[in-house]
């Protein structure tokens, strides 16, 4: 028993780790296909058919370019930066859950590697964490540019973090869980007792905050500013190459698939979809979880095409305004969005 | 708003020199800043130039006049035909030559479609500088359609070397006059979606508005010209102040700001675009009237004959050794040329003694006079605005330095 658990958490460990990564990789062609798309271009359509092994490609120029690491640098923490970005990045998907528990046989398996009771905020701590790499990189590299990027990385990740923080408490008002497994189960279906039962309906607006926080802690246009080709070169990974800017532009997509995880689970109702009961009888426990999953991918890709259109769309902020957006006018929302939420819910306990 | 606070530097505060340039994605071209920064504030700023500096004011007078074309390609080399036309009216003015109505209407449509190439160019690159990478690469594909009009008419695009002292190498043909009429179609939806995209962009209209603001006087003590100098609010064009290659027939109007704001700027140029539009059917429909196969004036002595000729016959074989080899009698003078350049004035003033080559030729470069004010202006500005601020003056290096 102690070891089937441990070999299938293990199987479940590595599969989740392959499917990000192939996400972020794919995620990289398809921003470019994106782009092109947008741009009234072609894009990648060299590397195999329709330039599907672009990732390859790509992947495997930056393991045989040359490593540099600048001689004014501090070598163990430049290459310390982008390997805590990774890091990071890789370990945020523990806690979603990614469908109903499959029946196989006698064998209950939980399509989630850890139910932790915190996993919101283990999430929190790990994106949280997410801007040391940034940090380190930028200020190992020893360049203006770089630790210009890596201090606006900081600030920016810091104050987008409050207004988040303020967006999940509302939120957790609403489901009085932390687990994501069981704010997950409560979504159940799409209607309920006349209402929806995905919390977006209850938290437009803590939806709205978390998107565009969500948007800023992946460092994306229009909140690209610790990058910004245009005023900072490359921001705080301009003096890598090779594979370690790999890890940080990788990173970066990891965070978006993992942000596009938690947004699916948190609001729009994760592995849950209409009539996923009429589903769930006709294939058994066995094989219904699976749809479950389908659909809380192709949410997943729903909201990372967003992230893409976003930036191919629209211009960055500046960073004082970046800065007037986060404190005086998200956080105010959100603090707003905590009291109406309480206000509502105490209400409905007097009138219903 | 937007305006910046000046900084307070009397305190013991340290700040940080950040050289900005002389390759930096956002000069888009080779020029240095050394900014003093404090934080992400500009304390002060330096301006380097001269990184591509070629000397073209000392080559041009170890050169023949026709052979100073080349030169001017690469000044604003965003929109190449406004300098060499300008060029040639300038030695057409010293040699006292009058262009057939024709010639002056083609030439304005080439000049107006150069201007609407480089403004172009000037509110794609705004949009990058910004963040918004989309809009550009909508207006860069119709830059390709005006590129292909150039190839149509002289063969070359981007230093296209076109005309000739005296008129045009040969006739625009049936194709080049359809690509035009075919742009003039196609132009207005895209030029309009592009408007969609960024004129009321609430995230635009923040990094733009109230950015890096002049007041006339102040503009005009820096004698800055062109669109620049229109957004402060002051109505001076060239092509109205001292018309040339007959702009006097046209009906346009000159847009004007009352800011002179980065957003102001790129409102002006994006107007100016429709304008040109308009002068560019004027000018279709005037070359139509005239009659046709008329592309240079008759001046022997300046414009090369046909090669056929100079196999066959004796007079035009001597024109050509006489115009090839220098030995053409020019007046001597002293003048001054301008004509509307995409960046402004675009000026030649040129002392000539007689001989083969220019005794002294001096270039009024538009970018080269509007960049002396960056530097003044960046002061306390964030570093984000600097950059849109420079892109927004449109800085050509290759004007800058020439």
């Amino acid at each position: 028993m102690e070891l089937a658990f441990i070999i299938e958490k293990f199987a479940l460990v590595t599969v989740i780790f392959l499917i990000s990564l192939g996400v972020a990789a794919y995620s990289t062609l398809a921003e470019r296909k994106i782009a092109a798309f947008l741009q009234g271009r072609v894009g990648p359509h060299r590397a195999g058919p329709h330039g599907m092994f672009q990732p390859l490609a790509d992947g495997g120029k930056m393991f045989f370019k040359e490593e540099i690491i600048p001689s004014e640098s501090n070598p163990i923490l430049f290459i310390m930066g982008p390997s805590l970005a990774l890091l990071t990045a890789c370990i945020g998907s523990a806690v979603i859950p990614w469908g109903q528990s499959m029946v196989i046989g006698d064998t209950v398996v939980d399509l989630q590697v850890a139910d932790i009771n915190v996993g919101i905020l283990y999430i929190f701590g790990v994106v949280s964490l997410g801007v040391y790499g940034i940090m380190i990189g930028g200020w190992a590299s020893n360049n203006k540019f770089s630790l210009m990027g890596a201090i606006r990385a900081a600030s920016q990740n810091i104050s987008y973090e409050i207004a988040m923080g303020l967006s999940i408490i509302a939120l957790l008002m609403v489901t009085g869980t932390l687990s994501l497994k069981e704010i997950a189960e409560q979504q159940h279906g799409f209607w309920h007792n006349g209402w929806f039962t995905w919390n977006v309906f209850n938290q437009p607006l803590g939806f709205l905050l978390f998107i565009i926080c969500a948007f800023a802690e992946c460092n994306r246009t229009p909140f690209d500013l610790p990058e910004s080709e245009n005023e900072l070169v490359a921001g705080y990974h301009t003096e890598y190459s090779g594979f370690k800017l790999g890890a940080f532009l990788f990173a970066e997509y990891i965070n978006m698939f993992v942000s596009s995880a938690v947004m699916a689970t948190l609001y729009w109702g994760g592995y849950n979809y209409p009539g996923m009961d009429l589903v769930n009888e006709a294939l058994g426990s066995t094989w219904a979880p699976l749809v479950g999953v389908a659909v809380l991918f192709a949410k997943i890709f729903l909201f990372i095409f967003f992230f893409m259109w976003i930036r191919w769309t629209i211009p960055r902020f500046r960073y004082d305004q970046l800065m007037h957006l986060g404190w005086k006018v998200l956080i105010p929302i959100g603090i707003a969005n905590i009291v109406l939420t309480g206000v509502w819910m105490t209400l409905k306990d007097i009138l219903f | 708003m937007n305006q910046p606070a000046i900084v307070d530097v009397s305190g013991n505060k340290e700040t940080t020199t950040l050289n900005l340039g002389p390759t930096h994605p956002a000069t888009h071209g080779v020029f240095q800043n050394v900014l003093e920064m404090d934080g992400e504030r500009i304390v002060s700023g330096v301006s380097t130039i001269g990184y591509i500096h070629r000397a073209f004011e000392k080559i041009a007078e170890h050169r023949p006049f026709y052979q100073i074309t080349p030169l001017t390609d690469r000044m604003n080399y965003c929109s190449s035909p406004i300098n060499n036309f300008g060029w040639h009216m300038t030695v057409e003015k010293m040699l006292g030559i009058q262009m057939p109505k024709r010639v002056d209407y083609m030439r304005v449509i080439i000049m107006e479609l150069a201007r609407i190439s480089d403004h172009l160019i000037c509110n794609g690159i705004l949009g990058v500088d910004t963040g918004a990478y989309s809009g550009f690469l909508y207006l860069m594909e119709q830059r390709e359609h005006i590129y292909e009009i150039y190839e149509e008419i002289c063969g070359a695009r981007l230093t296209t070397n076109i005309g000739r002292i005296g008129g045009f190498e040969r006739d625009f043909n049936d194709i080049a006059f359809a690509k035009i009429k075919k742009f003039i179609k196609d132009f207005p939806p895209v030029l309009r979606e592009f408007e969609t995209l960024f004129d009321r962009n609430r995230i635009f209209m923040d990094r733009t508005v109230g950015v890096a603001p002049v007041t006339p006087e102040v503009a005009l003590s820096y004698s800055w010209t062109g669109p620049i100098l229109r957004a402060t609010g002051v109505d001076y064009d060239v092509r109205v102040a001292e018309p040339y290659s007959s702009y006097e027939e046209f009906d346009f109007d000159i847009p004007v700001g009352t800011t002179g704001d980065v957003y102001d700027r790129y409102i002006l140029r994006n107007e100016e675009m429709w304008q040109s539009l308009r002068i560019i059917e004027q000018a279709l429909a005037k070359v139509e009237k005239e009659p046709k196969g008329v592309f240079h004036a008759n001046v022997p002595d300046f414009y090369l004959p046909p090669k056929e000729e100079v196999y066959n016959n004796m007079e035009a074989l001597i024109y050509h050794f006489k115009i090839v080899m220098g030995e053409i009698e020019t007046p001597k003078t002293e003048l001054y040329h301008c004509v509307e350049g995409a960046n402004g004035e675009l000026g030649f003033y040129l002392i000539n003694d007689g001989g083969r080559t220019p005794y002294r030729l001096h270039f009024r470069r538009p970018s080269f006079i509007n960049y002396q004010m960056y530097a003044p202006m960046s002061r306390g500005m964030l570093l984000s605005d600097a950059i849109i601020n420079m892109s927004s003056l449109n800085v050509i290096a290759g004007e800058l330095d020439a």
